[in-house]
């Protein structure tokens, strides 16, 4: 896309340094931490050592004897309340603190608040809580067998552990292509627990006015105003009323999915804050924060593609159990309990698809969020990614030509899925192309030939996804009713400034650069001169909040629609300022100037001193305007990314020698940053294929629950990523845009998960499920003969 | 619980307190200093965002106690700027993207600083390590590694210029 602005406005398409930097480089960042309110006080919480147990007693004396607890909070407090139980966002029902029973191991069974943090965790450690083991459930699939413990007591008449079960799809009519296909194969594949492990914890700052009745939360949230109507409904009973609710999101240090759900120290902290009429700060520290906060995929899946000789796809089917914990308390849109995961059909034309998800109640903690994704299209397109992988092998076809044979094609735009969506736009052939020549494809593939003669292990993975994101259209998409649009609020100041507020909240997107960028794209008002607020619900407009890619497809778009509706008040005021009639009017970025005399004309800030000072009789004063956009499609960004392995026979680890990510959002805001949410996308890609998982023994005991055991990629096993675009804008989006900081979390694990069985398909490998450790390819080095 | 009088120079100025035994470097810093650049991210000595410098080493403040500081000279983020100037990592890490959510960024910067003052000429493969003990999970760390770059490359300017 062409410039359409100068380096001074800084509209689309320019580089801009990032105008929040400015605090973070200064260490001036105002995270929840940083917040310190006169007469606060510090909350801890007691946790469970036992995944499934009864709750005999809690004695609390020992705690409150020592000098500075102020309190100690228990199921049985909040069940005065009737606050000790608060719903999901998916309509189940979770605890916050247990009265009867704990479900999993770290859950919340007490809190103790104290003056000092250091005392409130000596507090903690003089709680004494005797408890009664319950038989645990670990496994899904043993939990929806006939005879298991039912977990979940507390719903009368459960009578098993089954959650929901979802379908999309012609079931009947992809039996019978399957029936009829000349190939079919047929992969189980484990997409396992992980956490999005945002260097920041979670945490809130609660604040009760008693006087008042005013709530303030400061907390890490993504999604502030939907928190806000939470409280109110949950809350209500107790007398909090939305109105005299504030919830502050402050500076953000990495979300990811992980600070959309509220957590029930969250909650501890608004009702210690209520009971001591005192600020209570709550800080998780970072084992609190794997082993308790909502986890991410844990899906088991068996997918199936059927296919003619030649390598036409004609037919998927993926069924999946979901492990959700002991409550759904993913965080999709209502009528989504398995998010988007019917993107899996992917990049390719076919005609016939079936999906089913059920889900299970397990001992463990609660979740199914996302972890940098929108709602489960990692799931799918991991699936989908994987399993044309392996028919690419069973037709000893090259894996990239049978992408290219299987492509939805330009023309077939805007594209009807076979489960339903509608793509917006897509090039996936110039994608895939690009990708292959940039890296030098055929090169790879003889180099790979002449060191499989040599004993050489090395491997080439692709991956051509297409996600589905920015929810979306509020026919189909909301969370707890709550239509899923979202809102831009621009109010152009007398000297042609401009405030500018939405009701998402960047946790390190950029959205203070990028926001201020489409309102300079759109008024030619510079970009610094534009100051973008979230994140106070007394000041934003109401939205959603930011997660599954969702705020340039939705505030972004919100943004360029209120700028033009500024626009055309401004018409109307460069008209009466000039004598001129409205249709003679032009607009060039920053000015309205007469067609044919381009030296009579006025600039937006002209005008905008004008709002102020000289406005048109009969027009209200003033230059601002709000709108709340309901997009009327999802956004589809898509990709192709190759990855090259190179694997060590003596240690089986995996070295990413390079990984190349061609990357379509559509028309773009700012360069720079798009480039560093691919880079960090695919890091974050990576983790999960090579390093992450959460894993449980049969007792329900966490593995994976502290950065010692739960291996975040360093800059040593990151590679220095390489990266490509193409640009293909989205139809319906104003400015052609689609949401961009996800695709190389979606993309990046099939392509290496891809390149590591390539490497050892001659060996008669055909699937490693991840993360694919050193010691899982060391096993099946050794099982083949060829480690050393 | 035992309290102790300590001297910690902190940025170069003398700071005195009286602190309990266990107190760590990082809530000092954080709680009694209110420098709170300097974040928490673990507890563990694992992430590195409460890298500081104590005697110009970067050091994980999570796992200092306060009283080891005693006598001892400490660096945070914001020692960094000078007479209203930036320093050139600072510079480094805001022209090339170095960060995202800002979170990890003070430790970055400060393992970044600490390793341009024992090498002002470090290869790609020195920054990698040099920062390895610091987690970030927005950037992906390609624009820190620039961002390194960037302030050696400025700092060599800055010397020529002076020079």
């Amino acid at each position: 896309m062409a410039l359409k602005t100068t380096a001074e406005v800084c509209g689309m398409g320019h580089s801009m340094k990032r105008k929040e930097d400015p605090r973070f480089i200064r260490g001036q960042g105002h995270y929840v931490d940083d917040i310190k309110l006169p007469g606060m006080v510090h909350l801890d919480i007691v946790r469970s050592p036992y995944a499934h147990a009864k709750i005999m007693a809690i004695h609390t004396e020992k705690a409150l004897a020592i000098p500075g607890v102020l309190a100690v909070i228990t199921g049985k407090t909040l069940e005065q309340f009737n606050l000790h139980w608060m719903p999901t966002l998916m309509s189940d029902t979770q605890m916050v603190l247990p009265v009867e029973k704990v479900m999993y191991q770290a859950q919340e069974v007490a809190a103790v608040i104290a003056t000092d943090r250091y005392i409130a965790a000596d507090g903690v450690e003089a709680v004494e809580v005797e408890y009664e083991p319950l038989p645990v459930v670990v496994d899904p699939f043993k939990a929806l067998e006939p005879g298991a413990p039912v977990l979940r007591t507390d719903k009368k008449g459960k009578k098993d552990n089954h959650i929901f079960h979802w379908e999309a799809g012609d079931r009947e009519g992809t039996d019978r292509a399957f029936a009829e296909a000349d190939v079919k194969v047929k992969q189980d594949i484990y997409i396992p627990r992980i956490h999005v492990a945002s260097i920041e914890t979670c945490g809130c700052v609660a604040d009760f006015d008693r006087a008042m009745g005013h709530l303030t939360v400061y907390m890490t949230t993504q999604a502030p105003h939907a928190i806000r109507t939470v409280f109110a409904l949950v809350a209500g009973h107790v007398g909090l009323s939305e109105e005299k609710i504030r919830i502050i999101s402050p500076d953000i240090g990495g979300g990811f999915g992980g600070k959309v759900p509220v957590y029930p120290g969250y909650v501890i902290a608004v009702a210690a804050s209520v009971v001591l009429g005192k600020p209570v700060k709550w800080i998780e520290d970072r084992m609190e924060n794997l082993q308790a906060d909502s986890f991410a995929r844990d899906y088991h899946m068996t997918a199936e593609l059927a296919a003619k000789r030649d390598g036409t796809m004609t037919a998927l089917r993926i069924k999946t159990l979901a492990d959700h914990g002991y409550a759904d308390a993913a965080a999709n849109p209502s009528k989504f309990p398995a998010g988007l995961f019917s993107i899996c059909t992917g990049s390719y034309d076919l005609k016939h698809a079936f999906t089913e998800v059920d889900a299970a109640y397990t001992n463990k903690p609660p979740g199914g969020i996302a972890y940098r994704c929108s709602f489960r299209v990692t799931e799918a397109v991991h699936a989908i990614e994987r399993i044309t992988d392996v028919l690419a092998q069973e037709l000893e076809m090259d894996p990239a030509e049978l992408r290219l044979k299987n492509f939805i094609q330009p023309e077939q735009f805007p594209y009807k899925s076979a489960l339903g969506w509608e793509f917006d736009s897509g090039d996936y052939p110039a994608a895939l192309a690009l990708a292959m020549k940039t890296i030098g494809y055929d090169e790879l593939r003889r180099e790979q030939a002449e060191k499989r003669q040599r004993g050489e292990l090395m491997g080439i993975g692709i991956s051509s996804f297409t996600e589905a994101v920015g929810a979306g259209p509020s026919k189909d998409f909301d969370i707890l009713g709550i239509k899923m649009f979202d809102s831009a609020e621009l109010r152009i100041h007398p000297t042609g400034k401009v405030i500018a507020r939405f009701g998402t909240k960047s946790q390190g997107q950029g959205h203070e650069t990028t926001y201020a960028q489409i309102v300079a794209e759109e008024l030619g008002i510079p970009a610094a001169h534009v100051q973008v607020e979230e994140g106070d619900t007394d000041t934003a407009p109401y939205g959603l909040g930011t997660y599954a890619s969702r705020s340039t497809p939705t505030s972004g778009a919100a943004c360029a629609v209120a700028a033009r509706k500024i626009r055309e008040k401004a018409k109307k005021i460069a008209a009466y300022l000039l004598e001129a009639s409205e249709d003679d009017l032009e607009w060039e970025t920053g000015k309205f100037f007469v067609k044919g005399a381009p030296q009579k004309a006025k600039t937006i800030q002209e005008i905008a001193f004008a709002a102020y000072t000289n406005h048109p009789p009969g027009m209200e004063a003033g230059l601002e305007a709000v709108d709340y956009y309901d997009p009327p499609n999802l956004t589809f960004p898509f990709g192709s990314y190759i990855c090259v392995v190179d694997i060590d026979r003596g240690t089986g680890a995996v070295k990413i020698r390079r990984f190349l990510a061609v990357d379509d959002c559509g028309n773009i805001i700012n360069p720079m940053i798009v480039d560093g949410q691919i880079h960090g996308g695919l890091t974050m890609g990576m983790a999960p294929a090579l390093l992450e998982e959460i894993s449980y023994d049969e007792n329900g005991n966490i593995s994976g629950g502290s950065f010692m055991d739960y291996l975040l990629p360093t800059a040593m096993e990151t590679p220095s990523w390489e990266t490509a675009k193409t640009v293909t804008p989205s139809p319906h989006h104003p400015f052609g845009a689609k949401g961009v900081g996800e695709s190389a979390t979606v993309g990046a694990p099939p392509a290496i998960a891809n390149a590591v069985v390539d490497a050892l398909a001659h060996l008669g490998v055909r699937h490693i499920d991840i993360p694919i450790t050193p010691e899982k390819v060391w096993d099946i080095l050794k099982a083949k003969g060829v480690a050393e | 619980m035992a309290k102790h009088k300590i001297k910690v120079k902190v940025q170069g100025a003398e700071r005195e307190a009286e602190v309990e035994s266990r107190l760590l470097l990082v809530h000092f810093l954080r709680e009694v200093l209110s420098l709170t650049g300097t974040h928490i991210g673990c507890d563990t000595t694992h992430c590195g965002a409460c890298t500081v410098l104590l005697d110009g080493q970067p050091v994980k403040s999570c796992t200092v106690l306060a009283v080891q500081a005693d006598g001892r000279e400490v660096m945070t983020v914001e020692g960094l700027e000078q007479d209203g100037k930036l320093h050139p990592i600072q510079e480094g890490f805001w022209q090339e993207h170095g960060l995202q959510c800002g979170y990890c960024t003070p430790g970055m910067l400060m393992t970044g600083y600490a390793l341009l003052e024992r090498n002002a000429d470090p290869s790609e493969a020195e920054i990698r390590q040099a920062i390895s003990g610091n987690l970030c999970r927005c950037t992906g760390y390609v624009n820190i590694v620039k961002a390194v770059q960037h302030a050696a490359a400025a700092a060599k300017q800055r010397r020529t210029t002076a020079a």
